[in-house]
């Protein structure tokens, strides 16, 4: 199972242990803690300590060089009249929203038109799947740069054809769909996934379906889309999770300032500029946390919702 | 485990002992309807589409390879492939734009690639060992955590692992980027890591048991072997992840003796504002050349890594 499923499976194991499981309940609990050792001290000093930290420095005024100042909820007042953080969250929801859907969308077509055992498959892969590898670099960053500049490859294809295209990345209108664009071109990951779970879908369910006269749309909708339920929902949760941390690629085509006009103003390019370009580290706690509980709020509205649409063969 | 092996015969020499329910696959049947001419018009149809989308896809990239290797002017005349001369001097004057040549942000990303893979390879495997064969008091409740953090945003805990890291005196050292992988904080890979162990016929630990094996033991001579393709996916995913990271050398990489190749190409492009894109280029192509390399020969593993994760 994956992630997900080991976890909502946590919930339904913990009842009442098998004969099975008692007879064999001898523990190794030295050898076990002494394995989980490192991890052990990474979860305190790493994770769980610097989130208790973060969240007590969020009630505060801290700037790194005098010590936290306690100031209540001041921070999540200041949050609430910060039009710019309004505008980050706007960019960033925006972007989640849109990309997302879409690059999926993107994923699953892809896979399905790979996965009728079509020839060439593994070179269609690579050349579907390299992007996803290096989407996340700087130099592809840069690259989107140019090709989104006003003289870059874009405007030079579009010339071409006579067209005198905008400065994608300049003009505040375009230069988040540009960053989104970036976003959809590393479908191929979640493809794999994709192409990975059509693969376990017998194919006589489709064989049925042709002999009963189902259209392709009906296969589609009837088989494909529930039995590929819980992987659509996997990549979904993970992608979105993901897509919320977004922050090198605006950082970099926006030269670090999110602009134009703050249009490429991500919540976390907003973040790193309080913390860590004006030391204003209380606040960038306070919107940490509130990156966490919206993504938190996300996962658990997907979770809530997949009862109505992720369908579980076992 | 998914069944990608029946698409590609390379994938076969990883597949791990982790499903012992491998379904064949059933679509042999398709073949019958090969030959007539709808399918192969259908066919044909579906490779113009993949061709398209593949060439747009690639276009850019192809594209960025081919202007390093021209005047500079060119980039924003010539929306072509077709190379006239080749002008390497994109590269040498690229190779020295900075305050260091860029081999040394290469080693300096290297160093921090090898610390961070020996750092995963090390403290996921043990954990992985302990959640998969291990029983012990609270190791649900701990798995569960581990899970959890998988979904855990870096900006929740960055601030004071800034604040932490900064008062014991490692900001502008490799130490903030490589101590969490030593601590296993890539559940990701624990994770993984876990999902092959329990492939692994539990047989294999008993007999090594009857046999006097302590847990150690069993770890470094029964399992660890065993686990090698996990390994092997743990490395190459620690690898690129690695390289590319942009984030956490911008925060604690200021000093530009220290600069891993993301922010020293950050600083490139701040430099120049846009007027030798030929020599960025080059740079840029210079720094995705070692993950391209990886992608060329690792490619089984990744594959095998991410549907794995995903599936099962």
């Amino acid at each position: 199972m994956s992630a997900l499923g080991e976890l909502s499976k946590m919930k339904r194991r913990t009842g009442a242990k098998s004969a099975a499981e008692k007879r064999d309940d001898r523990r190794d609990n030295k050898a076990a803690y002494i394995f989980l050792i490192p991890w052990l001290i990474g979860l305190l000093f790493i994770t769980i300590g610097p989130m208790v930290a973060s969240l007590y420095l969020s009630f505060t005024d801290y700037n790194l060089l005098q010590a936290p100042n306690w100031t209540g909820l001041d921070n999540f007042a200041r949050m609430l009249r910060d039009t710019r953080l309004h505008n980050s969250l706007g960019v960033t929801f925006t972007y989640v929203l849109v990309g997302v859907p879409v690059q999926l969308a993107v994923a699953l077509l892809i896979a399905m038109v790979l996965d009728k055992g079509i020839r060439g498959l593994p070179f269609y892969r690579s050349v579907f799947y390299l992007p996803s590898l290096l989407g996340g670099s700087v130099a592809i960053a840069i690259l989107w740069k140019q090709i989104f500049g006003t003289t870059g490859l874009v405007n030079q294809l579009l010339a071409m054809i006579g067209i005198q295209g905008p400065g994608w990345i300049s003009d505040p209108n375009t230069a988040l769909g540009s960053i989104i664009l970036l976003h959809v071109w590393t479908f191929g990951a979640p493809m794999i996934i994709f192409l990975a779970g059509l693969r376990q879908i017998p194919a006589m369910y489709y064989e049925a379906a042709s002999v009963d006269g189902a259209s392709p749309w009906q296969k589609f909708a009837k088989i494909t889309i529930p039995l590929l339920s819980p992987i659509i929902f996997f990549n979904l949760v993970l992608q979105i999770i993901g897509s919320f941390q977004a922050f090198t690629q605006a950082f970099i085509v926006s030269g670090g300032n999110g602009g134009p006009s703050d249009s490429t103003m991500f919540f976390t390019l907003y973040l790193y500029q309080k913390g860590f370009g004006q030391f204003d580290m209380g606040y960038a706690s306070a919107m940490a946390w509130v990156l966490l509980i919206i993504i938190g709020v996300f996962t658990a509205i997907n979770f809530v919702v997949s009862k109505y649409w992720v369908f579980y063969d076992d | 485990m998914t069944n990608l092996q029946t698409a590609s015969p390379e994938t076969k020499t990883v597949a791990a002992p982790i499903s012992p329910e491998k379904k064949p696959k059933v679509r042999e049947s398709m073949g019958s309807l090969a030959f007539s001419r709808r399918a192969r018009a259908r066919a044909i149809t579906k490779h113009i589409i993949l061709i398209a989308c593949g060439a747009i896809m690639i276009y850019p990239l192809l594209w960025m390879v081919v202007s390093s290797l021209r005047p500079n002017d060119l980039i924003f005349k010539d929306p072509g492939l077709w190379l006239n001369t080749l002008d390497l001097s994109n590269y040498s004057s690229g190779w020295s734009a900075l305050t260091h040549p860029f081999g040394h942000y290469m080693l300096n990303s290297a160093i921090v690639v090898i610390g961070c893979i020996l750092g995963n390879l090390i403290s996921c495997s043990m954990a992985a060992y302990a959640f998969a064969r291990l029983k012990f008091t609270a190791s649900k409740l701990f798995f569960g955590i581990m899970l959890l953090t998988l979904m855990l945003p870096f900006h929740v805990v960055v601030v004071p692992q800034y604040v932490l890291f900064s008062q014991i005196g490692w900001v502008n050292t490799f130490w903030p980027l490589i101590v969490p992988k030593l601590l296993a904080t890539d559940a990701f890979f624990v994770f993984l890591m876990v999902q092959f162990i329990r492939g692994i016929p539990k047989d294999l630990d008993e007999a090594a048991r009857i046999d006097g094996a302590g847990h150690p033991r069993i770890f470094l001579r029964v399992i660890l072997p065993l686990m090698v393709p996990a390994l092997a996916t743990t490395t190459i995913f620690t690898f690129i992840w690695t390289w590319n990271d942009f984030f956490s050398s911008l925060i604690y990489l200021t000093d530009p003796d220290m600069f891993t190749v993301p922010v020293a190409l950050r600083a490139f492009v701040d430099s120049q504002a846009g007027t030798s894109w030929g020599s960025l280029f080059a740079m840029s192509i210079v720094s995705l050349l070692p993950v391209f390399l990886i992608f060329l020969f690792g490619q089984r593993f990744l594959i095998k890594g991410i549907a794995t994760t995903g599936i099962k």
